[in-house]
């Protein structure tokens, strides 16, 4: 079905160690003593908490309502009770802290009541805000919520599944097409009629050839379905932009989204949350973890989401001479600070690592512009110029050079002879930028906030001015209207004509004061005429002072 | 904390180094076998005088020893620069060569990675001004026995006429310019050319040329450089040959003379004080051949090379500026 593949510049062939945990088939966790579920789930947004202590919550019921456009439910793993909503580590660089709720097993495992969801017989709305509250986010990567990758419905002419699994090490993936291939394919026929796609093709790299085949087999029950296509294995072609690359031949500028040229992408593991989902009416609380590394049992493992990631860890038995666990691959994975953190929707490996397997890097040494990471680049960047830029912290050329291109895939750090961690050097101009965008914001407000407020206290000035000025017209006329008759009857007595007068200003500043409650001055109203017209006129103040 | 990738492949500075010096051994086997064997002397002098310098201005700059002696990249240079100087010069210009290299050169400049200039190059060229006579006297091949060669080199009496003859481009030039000879007239008049190049030296282009291979394969260096200034020595002279076959020599005696082949491979191909870019490396060297050509044939001197690279070296960051690669999606190739 399809005629060819697509190259993509650059790329590494790192060595793969899948074998050892791709062997066992993918085994249940065991119910940990304690699940943490993060009510961040998906980029971006954090779901409101719908339960609180004490309460007793079913597998599948909803703790958390997603909040916001990019917002998805929450759901609890396992039945159990909620004993208590607490900060966790997240799965994260950072580790920043994210709220999640604590639930404590009952050991039945007991689901709410489930129920197939029929997508065709609701409008194609329903159907996503469906997949959103069962909670279902991108698997492979960022946890993007598929609802909105789903598009509107039209113009999305190529839907991609990704199962080319292109880090080394992971192996669930592989595992999940191996073992769950129909499952993989019934998640992948709904989300190609819910975009309204007119192909769905199925990437996988040429090293996993029992997922392969066991897809084509599947493949096989949903004739026209889909094309499984074998891609060469080079890391990083499950990178979303290159495996779109590589089947389509279409390039996407970072920024820009598949949706814009009539293709997108989702992960296998989506897929598969996809079908449990409308099939089976299970939102998702689990996904395949690998754990594998410096460990006596490598292997996948189907774990509950919120499973903290030391419970996890005796399954496979790290040796003892493991230092640290790194979350993800060995390419673009985290280094685990705390091991309290729990196993979210997008975390697909746990590597215990050694310094035997992963030995710490080489001493760094000067760049000599080989150009090695040039050639290794798959977004085709010059990345020792944009190393150069970083490190003179001339970031703007470094944005120039297309430094947010990047994907921090880590290739031109894996080439690079002269062992430069050029990735941190790349993400350190990134934050600086964001960090310099953000003060440039910020200073942007403040001025924009300074002007209309010079603005606006001119503009008040020039009214009350203009309203003084009005005002003691008015005055004046009023007076001059009715001096006559008052001297008249009193004579030509000036003091009562004097007073007459502020009787009749302290009259008109009654009636007026009302109208003057906008003015930062309407706290001290009663201003004569002459004094507010002096107020006015700072300049007079000035001469008077300086004469 | 370490951040990803936390994986690397085998690769060092100084095994790519280590791989440049394997390079240059079939050049330097043919030196030794078909010109004056002399030049491994040469090469231990050069050798301990540039390690003794970069350990004494690392000292200087405070800078850590142990790392940069080790990555090779100052015997590199070492080599580079007793290739492209004549075997039978006294030590200490030698040694003085390699000093301007590895002090004025590279760490004035701040050390490995941060030279706009090639080192060998600008040794060369200071050395070919401050000695020109000194700088100019390349033995015939295989003419002087080794104990001449090494009373020459450590200092013995000086007979310059009678042992050295010119270079195949030397006598090119003089041959066409002063007697007004033809080119055949002139390859046949001299014992100084073999088949195609200098007898004895084209066998050291054949050596340069098989290490450059060597390390095309090995992914030292990447196919532009060789290919543009081969392409392009080749092209220009070809024109004039084609022009006036009697006035202009053909394009192989250009490119089996003097230092063609060694510049195609090891000193265009510098990646530090060169241009970056695929495109950039092609005008690079593209560059270099046509202005080492033009020395060579309208110049002053009879081997322009290091001239013209030291020329384009100063072009290099405008090359790269204006030959900076598409990015991923910036291209428009919707298919």
């Amino acid at each position: 079905m399809i005629a060819r593949l697509f190259n993509f510049h650059g790329g590494i062939k790192p060595d793969s160690h899948k074998n050892a945990s791709a062997a066992p088939p993918i085994a249940a966790a065991p119910l940990p003593p304690r699940l943490t579920i993060p009510l961040r789930q998906s980029v971006r947004s954090v779901a409101r908490c719908l339960v609180a202590p004490g309460q007793r919550v079913l597998k599948g019921e909803r703790i958390g309502a997603g909040e916001g456009p990019l917002g998805t439910d929450v759901h609890a793993s396992t039945s159990g009770t909620v004993v208590g909503l607490a900060p966790c580590a997240m799965a994260h660089a950072s580790s920043l802290d994210t709220l999640a709720v604590v639930i404590e097993p009952d050991g039945k495992d007991e689901w709410i009541e489930r129920r197939a969801f029929d997508h065709r017989a609701v409008p194609r709305e329903a159907a996503l805000r469906y997949l959103s509250a069962c909670g279902i986010v991108g698997m492979g990567g960022a946890g993007f919520p598929t609802h909105i990758k789903l598009g509107n419905g039209r113009g999305i002419e190529t839907l991609i599944i990704n199962g080319a699994e292109c880090e080394p090490w992971i192996t669930c993936d592989d595992r999940l097409m191996r073992e769950r291939a129909a499952e993989i394919l019934s998640g992948a026929a709904i989300l190609h009629e819910l975009i309204g796609a007119r192909r769905t093709l199925v990437g996988i790299e040429d090293n996993k050839p029992e997922a392969i085949r066991a897809m084509r087999e599947a493949a096989a029950g949903f004739p026209g379905l889909v094309d499984i296509v074998a891609i060469p294995t080079r890391y990083p072609a499950g990178g979303e932009k290159q495996l779109i690359r590589v089947l389509t031949g279409i390039e996407i500028a970072h920024g820009k989204l598949g949706t814009e040229f009539g293709v997108q992408c989702f992960n296998v593991g989506t897929a598969q949350a996809v079908h449990r989902a409308i099939h089976h009416g299970e939102p998702l609380v689990s996904r395949v973890v690998t754990l594998t590394g410096n460990v006596r049992r490598p292997g996948n493992y189907e774990v509950l989401v919120g499973t903290p990631v030391e419970t996890l860890l005796a399954l496979a038995a790290p040796k003892p001479d493991t230092d640290r666990y790194l979350m993800g691959g060995p390419m673009m994975g985290i280094t685990i600070s705390d091991l309290s953190v729990p196993i979210g929707k997008t975390s697909n490996c746990i590597i215990a690592a050694s310094a035997a397997l992963f030995p710490p890097p080489p001493p760094e040494l000067p760049c000599i512009r080989c150009g090695a990471c040039a050639r290794a680049c798959p977004a085709d960047l010059q990345p020792f110029e944009l190393y150069w830029f970083s490190r003179a912290k001339n970031v703007g050329k470094a944005q120039e050079y297309h430094l947010f291109d990047c994907i921090e895939c880590g290739s031109c750090a894996f080439v690079c002879p002269s062992h430069i961690p050029l990735v941190d050097y790349f993400r350190f101009s990134k934050s600086e930028i964001w960090a310099r965008e953000r003060e440039l914001k910020a200073s942007d407000q403040a001025r924009e906030r300074f002007e209309f407020r010079n603005y606006r206290q001119e503009r008040e000035k020039e009214e009350k001015a203009a309203k003084l000025a009005a005002k003691a017209a008015e005055t004046r006329a009023k007076l001059s209207g009715s001096a006559t008759p008052t001297d008249a009857a009193t004579g030509d007595d000036p003091k009562k004509a004097l007073i007459a007068a502020a009787l009749a200003r302290a009259r008109q500043q009654v009636a007026v004061e009302p109208r003057n409650t906008d003015t930062p001055h309407a706290g001290v109203p009663g201003a004569s005429p002459g004094i507010a017209s002096r107020r006015e006129q700072p300049d007079l103040h000035d001469s008077d002072a300086t004469s | 904390m370490i951040h990803s990738p936390y994986i690397r492949k085998p690769a060092s500075v100084q095994s790519v180094m280590l791989a440049v010096l394997l390079a240059l051994l079939p050049g330097v086997t043919a030196y030794v076998m078909q010109v004056a064997a002399v030049v491994v002397v040469n090469l231990l002098i050069a050798t301990v005088t540039a390690l003794v310098a970069e350990a004494l201005i690392l000292t200087l700059r405070k800078r850590p020893i142990a790392p940069a002696l080790s990555d090779l990249s100052a015997v590199v240079t070492a080599w580079l620069v007793v290739l492209c100087f004549p075997p039978i010069l006294p030590w200490w210009v030698t040694v003085l060569g390699v000093l301007i290299a590895i002090v004025a050169v590279k760490h004035l400049y701040g050390g490995l990675g941060q030279n706009p200039f090639n080192p060998a190059m600008v040794a060369y060229c200071a050395m070919i001004v401050a000695f020109p006579s000194l700088m100019s006297q390349w033995p015939p091949a295989g003419q002087i026995d080794f104990q001449t060669q090494l009373d020459l080199v450590l200092g013995g009496a000086r007979q310059l006429d009678a042992i050295t003859g010119a270079t195949a481009l030397d006598a090119m030039r003089t041959g066409l310019r002063t007697s007004g000879a033809s080119v055949d007239s002139v390859l046949q008049q001299s014992g100084t050319f073999g088949a195609v190049g200098g007898r004895g030296w084209e066998w050291l282009a054949l050596g340069y040329l098989a290490g450059g291979l060597f390390m095309l394969a090995r992914r030292i260096i990447t196919w532009h450089m060789p290919v543009a200034f081969i392409a392009t020595l080749a092209v220009v002279s070809g024109i004039f040959w084609l022009a006036e076959p009697a006035r202009f020599a053909p394009p192989l005696f250009h490119l089996a003379s003097g230092g063609a082949m060694l510049a195609a491979f090891f000193i265009v191909t510098d990646p530090v004080s060169g241009a970056t870019t695929p495109r950039g490396k092609l005008i690079f060297a593209a560059g270099v051949a046509v202005i080492a050509y033009l020395i060579r044939v309208f110049g002053a001197f009879p081997e322009g090379i290091a001239f013209a690279v030291l020329l384009m070296n100063l072009c290099v960051p405008l090359i790269d500026m204006k030959t900076q690669p598409a990015v991923f999606g910036h291209r428009g190739s919707r298919p």
